[in-house]
């Protein structure tokens, strides 16, 4: 080839690759986050993708902890515009964000998921209290006289003799995960609480009741499985011994092979969550930077999608794929402040 | 002297029989040898036959899709001739629906009736318009396709004996579906969404052409820049550089880069292209970048090995005739060895093909329905979205994985066939 022509090769692929460069005016939104959010989030913005003018937002599944962690490093076109998350955001983070110039976030509450302890439809279903769960999965658990001694049980009749006498093997979901943080926030520590010594040292010591109801056991017994809740269902099938920890939409749809444990009496079905009645229900949100509202074409329109009543509703699409809805005047809320994008305040 | 020879005549014999029963014993061991090596081969096959009919089991029947026939009147009413594209299609489906099963009401049951056609149904009948505007005012029979539970109910992976309870169609949804078969409304026809559609929530309207142009378009950045540059080095490395202390530096370094794990060239990418140079996230640019660093040192050292391979004869004869050192290496070697490199190349986009772990950190795992337009579009690549796929709650997701599994596995094959029918065709022995 002669020595022009690569020259001007040359030339034409050095103007062409720079317009790609540094996203300026990214076309499409980034949302990053919770893993238990990204089933709805997708179904949202599919919809929003097949009925507005705009790209379809690109939605990547990081974890609540890793998403504020990528939402919280400024403001640009390089950083993601919205974060999903299982639980609400730490003032530790919100000083993050504020220390790199993310100012006004604009908080959204979705709807509400139920954690369900889940085992093979073949077995009996469980009947846990919140006390049982604590007793069976805390790493060290109070003794008669109340001294702090490493967990003993190794099979559920051991925790309480009504259940059957099988050793006690639970799959869940790694500290990472934010469900984590919810299970252990709801179930263990309202276990934890009714432990006489334990109510005592929590009036006493938050700091310490809490390090000792979040400490989950690592002898065997807890199964740290990963964040491939399909891997979790398929090890339920085979061990019908074993129990699974996850969201409840997982639960739905494979409710032709496994059951939700009752805990505290009420058994998880859409109607006990949305009803407040089953205990081990969490809030899911998503947080929007105010500043990229004006410059990410196609936000607003994202916002109100999600926000309206075809999809987060009582009949809407979420609910479909196992998302329980907020109360009515709870969703007008919410949808007001995110219309008037009226932004957080940190305590 | 009798004796002697007769001595040496017994102990020849006896000698004989010794070596003729250590005979018997060679003959065994040399048997259970092959033997042991007609095992190792068997063993694996059986291996790799459990494997691929694990895979085609579970992935053969998304390779056909449940329809249902509809009787869509296109209403004038619903849709307005200057602006087709804003027409309410999705209440043209529920019309149809009632249609056939005049005698549903009540809003409950109107749902579950609803939810047997896929919410791309809608999605259908607009295309369908704006590709000819005539369909408005006129009926046509159209078919949809089946909501994924109805579609996992017809294919036998949900089992209609259960209760209702464990059933995740209702009986009433059972009823009818059962009547539609019975008019021949409901057939399982090819799933070509599986191949033009791009990733969706919605089982029955996914897709992997998202993915393998995400695929195709990094695979082939990486060829562009790993092939010439791969080439060009081994030819320095085996025939220009001197032979010193930095030329062997040199060699380790490329031979440890062969066998780095592929997720530190993820690393490599997410610090060096997208935080120091600014690179968008989760486009093909990127992830071929990444992918060709990554396949580099395989091509050098591939096509070091098939320039070794020349034998020195015919340098010597290039150099022999008045030759020049490039004119020799250019001309002579060079177009010897290029069977093995392009096998070695061929392997290495293999490798490529099937890596998801480097482009895990570089943001290409990510929920993306366009399918990608250029470089810089954002996409995943196809086992990428295999891992997406796996992760997803819905089942009829199942069948799809081991359905995109196969695809992958079929591209695969064929480089690999690629390699060795070139290797086999233009290779020349000395």
């Amino acid at each position: 080839m002669s020595k022009i022509t690569i020259v001007s090769l040359a030339a034409l692929l050095a103007a062409n690759i720079p317009s790609g460069f540094g996203q300026s005016g990214r076309d499409h939104i980034n949302i990053v986050g919770s893993s238990t959010v990204y089933p709805f989030a997708t179904v949202v913005a599919e919809q929003y993708g097949k009925t507005t003018r705009f790209k379809t937002p690109k939605i990547e599944s990081t974890g609540s902890g890793g998403g504020f962690k990528l939402f919280c490093s400024g403001v640009g076109v390089e950083h993601p515009d919205i974060t999903n998350a299982s639980r609400a955001i730490k003032s530790s983070e919100g000083a993050t964000c504020a220390k790199n110039g993310v100012k006004d976030i604009i908080e959204v509450k979705i709807g509400y998921d139920g954690i369900v302890l889940a085992n093979s439809k073949k077995t009996a279903a469980l009947r846990l209290s919140a006390k049982d769960i604590f007793t069976a999965l805390a790493k060290q658990i109070p003794d008669a006289s109340g001294r702090l001694v490493p967990n003993p049980n190794r099979t559920w009749s051991d925790v309480n003799p009504s259940l059957p006498a099988v050793r006690i093997e639970v799959l869940g979901p790694p500290p990472t995960s934010g469900t984590r943080d919810a299970f252990v926030e709801l179930a263990m520590e309202s276990g934890a609480r009714k432990f006489q010594s334990l109510a005592d040292l929590r009036a006493k010591d938050e700091k310490a009741f809490t390090a000792i109801a979040h400490n989950i056991r690592e002898d065997g017994a807890y199964v740290e499985a990963g964040e491939n809740d399909n891997l979790i269902v398929q090890k339920l099938q085979a061990n019908a011994n074993a129990l699974g920890i996850f969201g409840f939409s997982f639960l739905d749809q494979n409710s032709d092979k496994l059951q939700g444990s009752f805990v505290d009496g009420v058994q998880p079905t859409f109607e006990a969550i949305a009803a407040g009645s089953y205990g081990l229900s969490r809030p899911l949100y998503f947080y929007v930077k105010k500043a990229h509202v004006a410059v990410i074409p196609g936000m607003k329109e994202y916002l109100a999608e999600f926000t309206s009543e075809k999809a987060w509703g009582p009949d809407g699409y979420l609910s479909d794929k196992g998302l329980i809805p907020m109360p009515d005047a709870e969703r007008k809320a919410v949808a007001r402040a995110v219309k008037e994008l009226t932004p957080i305040q940190f305590k | 002297m009798n004796n002697l020879t007769e001595g040496k005549a017994i102990a020849g014999g006896r000698a004989m029989d010794i070596v003729r029963r250590g005979l018997a014993r060679r003959h065994a061991a040399e048997r259970r040898f092959r033997l042991y090596g007609v095992a190792a081969v068997c063993l694996s096959l059986l291996f790799l036959s459990v494997l691929f009919i694990s895979i085609f089991q579970s992935g053969i029947g998304a390779f056909r899709q449940t329809f249902l026939r509809l009787e869509v009147f296109f209403d004038p009413g619903a849709i307005d001739a200057g602006d087709p594209g804003a027409g309410d299609y999705g209440a043209l489906v529920k019309r149809s629906l009632r249609g056939m099963f005049p005698d549903v009401t009540g809003r409950g049951e109107l749902r579950e009736l609803y939810a047997l056609a896929s919410s791309g149904a809608a999605f259908q009948l607009r295309r369908m318009v704006l590709q000819s505007p005539d369909l408005i005012g006129r009926t046509a029979a159209v078919w949809v396709p089946a909501d994924d539970d109805v579609d996992m109910l017809v294919k036998g992976v949900y089992d209609r004996r259960l209760p209702e309870t464990e059933r995740r169609t209702s009986d009433r949804q059972l009823g009818w579906i059962e009547r539609l078969e019975m008019k021949g409304r409901i057939a399982k026809r090819f799933n070509s969404a599986f191949f033009l559609n791009g990733d969706s929530r919605e089982p029955e309207l996914a897709g992997i052409r998202g993915a393998v142009m995400g695929s195709l378009y990094a695979l082939g950045l990486t060829l562009l820049l790993s092939f010439p540059v791969g080439i060009a080095a081994a030819v320095y490395l085996e025939e220009f550089a001197p032979r010193n202390h930095w030329t062997s530096l040199i060699e380790v370094n490329i031979n440890n880069l062969a066998a780095v794990p592929s997720i530190v060239f993820g690393l490599l990418g997410l610090a060096v292209f997208i935080n120091f140079m600014g690179l968008p996230r989760s486009v093909p640019l990127v992830g071929g970048l990444v992918l060709a660093l990554m396949t580099l040192p395989t091509i050098i050292i591939a096509g070091r090995a098939s320039l070794k391979a020349v034998p020195p004869s015919i340098r010597e004869a290039a150099l022999g005739v008045g030759a020049s050192k490039m004119q020799m290496v250019l001309h002579h070697v060079l177009p010897l060895a290029m069977p093995g490199m392009l096998t070695g190349a061929i392997i290495g986009m293999g490798q490529a093909l099937g890596e998801t772990a480097p482009l895990l950190m570089i943001g290409m795992v990510a929920f993306i329905v366009d399918v990608p337009g250029g470089l810089t579009d954002p996409s995943t690549v196809l086992p990428v979205q295999i891992f997406l796929w796996a992760d997803s709650p819905e089942r009829a997701f199942t069948e799809r994985t081991s359905a995109a599994i196969m695809v992958l596995l079929a591209f695969l094959i064929l480089m690999n066939a690629a390699a060795v029918l070139l290797r086999r065709k233009f290779e020349r022995r000395y």
